[in-house]
C-alpha cells in the first residue's frame, strides 16, 4: 500500500513541476468556460429548466465541467499514450517484472494526476466562474464532500476505460484507431459537450446508463444536488458497479496479454 | 537569378508537405481512418448544436441554418489554416528538446519547415465535415444573393484562415518564451471557433467587443455573415467593416510575423 502511495505521490508531483503549462491550461478552461455559459445562458433563457436543470444549474455545470476536464483527462492525456508506448516499445517487460501489480501501479499513478489536475486546473475556472456569473454551488459541506467522493469514483471508471484501451496495444501494437474511438465515445457521452439531461428520447436515456456518464455528469449532479438520499445512493452504486465491472475486466485482460502476448523487443 | 525568400520559402514548404503526404500515403488504410475519425470528432460539436435546436427553434435570435453558416465559415477557416500551419503548435517540443536546431542550419526559411513538420493530411476531415455543413447551410437558406455577396462568401472563409494562421503563427513566435505554454493558442483559435459558430448576440457586448478590437476574430466570419444574412451587428459597426477581412488578415499576417522573427531571435538552444 506505501508503494502505491509513493507512486501517488510522485504522480502528483510530477505534473506539480510543469507550472507554465498549468497556467495555460488554466486560462483555456476559462476561455471556453466564458464561451460555453453564454451559450448556456442563450439556451437556457428560451427552454429554462431544460434536463431538469435552471439557469444557474446549467452554468454551474459548464464551469464544473471546465474544472474537471483536465481532472478527468475527458479530451486525453493521462497515461494512456505512456502505457501504449511502453507495450510498443516491449518497455513493458520492465514493468511487469517489478514486484507491483501493473494494473494498481497505473492506477495510482493516474490518481497522483488527476489529484493535481483537480487542484491545478479545477479550482481556478471554478472560483472564476463563480465570480462573473450567478452559479448554484452548494453551502453543505457534506454535498461537497459527496461530490469530491463521485468524483473519485468516476476517476476510477474513467481509469478503468482507459486501461482496457491501452492494453489493446499488447494485440494492435499501434493505438491510434481505438483512441479515436474511445476519446470520441469519451467526449460525446460523458456530457462535457451538453449535459446528457438534454439528449433527446431515448438516446438520452441510453446515453445516461453508460460508463462514460460517471465520469462528468453524474459527479456535477451530485454537485448540483439533483438527487438526495436514496438517489444519491442510486449515483454511487451506478458508478461503483461501472467501476467494478471495468476495473475486472482491465484485470482480466491484462491476464490474457501477459500470458498469451509475447512482449516486444529484443 | 536570386530567388525572393517568399518563393523559396513556399518551394521548401511544397517539397517537405509532399514528402509528408507520401509517407502518409505508404499506410492508406490508417490514413483513410483517421480522416474519417478526424470528421466525426469535429461534427461532435455539430452534433451538440443540433442537439440545442432540437429543444428550440431560434438561438439567440437566429435560425438553426443561419447558425450552420456560421458553423461552416468558422470551421472551414480554422480546418484550413489547421491544414497549411497547424504543426506550428508543435514547435514547444522542438525547442525543449533541442531538434529546432537542426532546422535552423537549413537552408531554408524556419517558419516554412515548422509549419510543413509532420505536415497532417488527415486535417481535410475539419475542412470537409465543415464544408458538408456550409453546403447544407446554403441551400436551407433563404438569401437575397448578390454579385458581392456571392463573392463575399469565399473571400471570408480564405481571410479567416488567414486569421487563424497568423494567430497559430504568433503563438509559435510565443512558444519561444513559454515553451510550455502551448495551450493558451488554443483558446484563442480553438476557443475562438467555438464561440464563432454562435451567433454574436449571445455573448455579452464587452466579450464581442473584444473579439472584434483586441483580437480580431468577429472578421473571420461574424461581420462578413451578418452581411450575408442581411442582419445587424450587436455593436452597430459601420457597415463597411463587413468587407474588411482581407485588409485585417494581411495586418494580422504582419504582425504574426513580427512575433515570429522576435521570438526566433531571442531563441536559446538548449545545447544538447
Amino acid at each position: 500500500m506505501r508503494l502505491y502511495g509513493a507512486v501517488a505521490a510522485s504522480s502528483f508531483r510530477r505534473y506539480a513541476t510543469y507550472r507554465v503549462a498549468t497556467a495555460a491550461g488554466v486560462f483555456t478552461n476559462t476561455v471556453f468556460g466564458f464561451i460555453l455559459a453564454y451559450t448556456f445562458i442563450a439556451l437556457w433563457s428560451i427552454r429554462p429548466h431544460l434536463g431538469g436543470y435552471d439557469q444557474a444549474q446549467a452554468l454551474t455545470f459548464v464551469w464544473t465541467s471546465q474544472a474537471m476536464l483536465a481532472a478527468a483527462a475527458l479530451l486525453g492525456g493521462g497515461f494512456q499514450q505512456e502505457l501504449q508506448e511502453r507495450i510498443r516499445t516491449g518497455d513493458i517487460a520492465i514493468d511487469l517484472y517489478r514486484p507491483a501489480d501493473l494494473q494498481l501501479w497505473w492506477l495510482a499513478s493516474d490518481l497522483g494526476r488527476a489529484a493535481f489536475q483537480l487542484l491545478g486546473r479545477g479550482l481556478v475556472p471554478l472560483a472564476v466562474g463563480a465570480l462573473c456569473f450567478d452559479l448554484a454551488l452548494p453551502s453543505s459541506p457534506l454535498v461537497w464532500l459527496a461530490f469530491l467522493a463521485s468524483v473519485l469514483l468516476g476517476l476510477l471508471v474513467g481509469f478503468a476505460v482507459r486501461y482496457l484501451v491501452a492494453l489493446t496495444s499488447f494485440w494492435l501494437l499501434d493505438g491510434a484507431g481505438v483512441d479515436m474511438v474511445s476519446g470520441l465515445l469519451c467526449l460525446f457521452f460523458s456530457g462535457s459537450l451538453l449535459p446528457l439531461t438534454v439528449f433527446p428520447g431515448a438516446f438520452g436515456d441510453v446515453a445516461r446508463m453508460l460508463p462514460w456518464s460517471a465520469m462528468l455528469q453524474v459527479p456535477v449532479d451530485v454537485l448540483l444536488g439533483v438527487n438526495s438520499g436514496a438517489g444519491l445512493a442510486g449515483s454511487f452504486a451506478f458508478q461503483g458497479c461501472w467501476a467494478l465491472v471495468l476495473l475486472a475486466a482491465g484485470r482480466l485482460l491484462q491476464g490474457l496479454a501477459t500470458r498469451k502476448v509475447v512482449v516486444q523487443g529484443g | 537569378m536570386v530567388e525572393s525568400p517568399v518563393v523559396q520559402g513556399l518551394r521548401a514548404y511544397v517539397l517537405i508537405v509532399g514528402m509528408w503526404i507520401r509517407s502518409t500515403m505508404a499506410y492508406r488504410t490508417s490514413f483513410a481512418l483517421t480522416v474519417l475519425g478526424n470528421f466525426l470528432v469535429t461534427g461532435l460539436d455539430f452534433v451538440a448544436i443540433m442537439i440545442m435546436f432540437w429543444h428550440t427553434d431560434v438561438l439567440g435570435g437566429f435560425a438553426v441554418a443561419e447558425v450552420a453558416l456560421l458553423y461552416g465559415t468558422a470551421s472551414a477557416s480554422l480546418g484550413l489554416a489547421d491544414l497549411t500551419m497547424g504543426s506550428a503548435s508543435r514547435l514547444g517540443r522542438r525547442v525543449r528538446d533541442g531538434t529546432l536546431d537542426t532546422l535552423l542550419v537549413r537552408p531554408v526559411p524556419v517558419i516554412a519547415q515548422v509549419a510543413a513538420d509532420r505536415f497532417a493530411l488527415r486535417r481535410l476531415g475539419r475542412v470537409s465535415q465543415a464544408l458538408l455543413v456550409l453546403v447544407w447551410a446554403l441551400s436551407s437558406l433563404e438569401v437575397a444573393w448578390t454579385p458581392v455577396k456571392a463573392l463575399l462568401l469565399p473571400v471570408t472563409v480564405l481571410s479567416g484562415a488567414a486569421i487563424f494562421g497568423a494567430l497559430m503563427v504568433a503563438g509559435a513566435g510565443f512558444q519561444f518564451l513559454a515553451q510550455d505554454a502551448a495551450e493558451v493558442q488554443n483558446s484563442f483559435t480553438y476557443g475562438g471557433n467555438t464561440m464563432l459558430q454562435y451567433p454574436p448576440t449571445i455573448f455579452a457586448k464587452d466579450l464581442v467587443r473584444g473579439v472584434t478590437f483586441i483580437v480580431p476574430l468577429a472578421f473571420v466570419n461574424w461581420l462578413p455573415a451578418l452581411r450575408i444574412l442581411d442582419r445587424q451587428d450587436p455593436l452597430g459597426l459601420p457597415g463597411w467593416l463587413d468587407f474588411a477581412g482581407p485588409v485585417v488578415a494581411v495586418g494580422c499576417c504582419f504582425l504574426a510575423g513580427l512575433a515570429w522573427r522576435a521570438g526566433l531571435r531571442s531563441y536559446r538552444s538548449t545545447g544538447s
